[in-house]
């Protein structure tokens, strides 16, 4: 982490090729990032389907956590989008856990944090939207579109409120990546920041110095903490907001 | 709480093809961006790296849905589900055996309730039956004292008769002696008989 200037913040968002891989053109190198996300995968999937599979009615911890994951997303499913929300279950699931194991894996020492890539928010966002559009006009056919028509408005004022929705949903997936990103990007400088001031602090070689190198270190770990809120807080709210956004899908209109 | 995702997971495999396709059109596009800037940017966003990140982003994502549609999610429906059922059936028996045992013990008390009234019927009969017996040996033996006493009574009064006609017959004999003696004339024994009779009815 430390590796070359030592305390340049950003260098822990640097992407580096660990196989390159260049078809047609493209570069599709197995990069740290995607190290992270098949790490990401992996503990998802060991958590999941290790824990689920000795199929215990008393469960262990691990089945625990899984049933836990579950219910907490079912129940959140059900309170913004009612029973019929659930036939998304699997997807809200899968990308809830991707996002929180992305998150919480980013803040091991040394680690990547695949969800400080905006490429990667940006594209989880996309999909969500994508799939509100595309199952929200399958279902409702052009009545999907009554979403950007609010009931109730003077018809002099309905262009405008046409045009604020449409804005609205629109700026929905820019929000829903940059919030993720935006976090996970500015928590992790932070932390850098602190971080790089104690090495600073220590290298100085002044006496004062040595006295005040434990301020930034406090901050750091209190920071941390804080940073695992963030972490789990993060992913929840990326979850709910699908949710919310499904919920347009299923039943448009206000 | 059990979910049926089946029924997404059929249609949902359209949709993340389309989502698929989506995230590999950017990808491409990202990579031609990516083949024209040149300078070191700040590294999130650097599109040199989009198309790499697109591309395993998707890779991963696609079986991470895969993995927890198809055998996760089901797997841990299934397990909830069967506890839910466990626990439900579980209760019903616990219900059922609790009727019983109330059951039982209302048998219980019942019989408690009859056993005790049966005691005390026959306690009752007991206690009539002995009083009767008693009754009718008190009776008997007053009859039999009352015989005994009427008897000796009869007994008493025949002696006393006899005593009586003793008394008389003694009585007007003296007094035929007494009167020979006094008078010098023998009274007849009719007379004196008489005359003693009286003298006894005046005690």
């Amino acid at each position: 982490m430390a590796a070359g200037g030592g305390i340049d913040p950003i260098h822990q968002f640097h992407i580096a090729p660990i196989v390159e891989l260049k078809p047609f053109g493209l570069d599709l190198s197995f990069t740290n990032t995607s190290l992270w996300m098949v790490i990401v995968l992996a503990v998802v999937s060991a958590i999941m389907i290790y824990g689920s599979s000795q199929r215990s009615v008393v469960p262990g911890r691990l089945q625990s956590l899984a049933e836990m994951t579950y219910e907490f997303v079912a129940s959140t499913m059900t309170g913004v989008m009612g029973k019929e929300g659930l036939k998304f279950f699997p997807f809200v699931f899968s990308l809830f856990m991707f996002v929180l194991a992305s998150n919480l894996l980013g803040l091991l020492p040394g680690s990547f944090t695949v969800t400080s890539q905006i490429i990667v928010t940006a594209a989880l966002a996309v999909l969500v939207m994508s799939i509100v559009l595309i199952y929200g006009i399958a279902k409702h056919g052009s009545h999907f579109f009554g979403l950007f028509v609010p009931s109730g408005v003077p018809g002099w004022l309905l262009p405008f409120m046409i045009l604020i929705e449409a804005v609205s949903f629109l700026s929905r997936p820019v929000s829903l990546s940059l919030r993720l990103f935006g976090n996970m990007l500015a928590g992790h400088i932070a932390l850098k920041v602190f971080g790089g001031f104690v090495v600073v602090l220590l290298g100085s070689g002044a006496v004062l110095n040595y006295v005040i190198a434990p301020l930034p270190l406090l901050l750091a770990v209190a920071l941390t903490a804080l940073e695992v809120l963030v972490a789990v807080l993060q992913a929840y709210v990326f979850a709910i907001l699908t949710c919310v956004y499904l919920n347009d899908a299923l039943h448009p209109g206000h | 709480m059990p979910v049926r995702s089946s029924g997404f997971v059929r249609q949902g495999w359209p949709l993340a093809a389309v989502s698929f396709a989506t995230l590999a059109a950017g990808a491409a596009q990202a990579a031609e961006h990516g083949l024209s800037g040149e300078k070191a940017s700040f590294p999130p966003f650097d599109p040199a790296h989009f198309a790499s990140n697109l591309f395993w982003l998707a890779v991963t994502f696609a079986v991470l849905y895969w993995l927890m549609s198809k055998i996760a999610l089901p797997r841990i429906g299934e397990i909830l589900e069967e506890r839910a059922g466990t626990i439900g059936r579980d209760l019903d028996q616990a219900a059922a055996m609790q009727a019983k045992a109330e059951e039982m013990a209302q048998a219980y008390e019942k019989a408690l309730a009859e056993a005790r009234s049966n005691a005390q019927g026959i306690a009752q009969a007991a206690r009539e039956t002995g009083a009767k017996e008693s009754d009718a040996k008190r009776h008997a033996t007053e009859a039999e004292l009352a015989a005994k006493l009427a008897q000796a009574e009869a007994t008493i009064a025949k002696t006393k008769t006899a005593a009586m006609s003793n008394v008389r017959g003694l009585g007007s004999d003296v007094a035929v002696a007494i009167v020979t003696k006094l008078t010098g004339q023998a009274p007849t024994a009719a007379e004196a008989t008489e005359a003693v009779d009286q003298a006894l009815a005046r005690g």
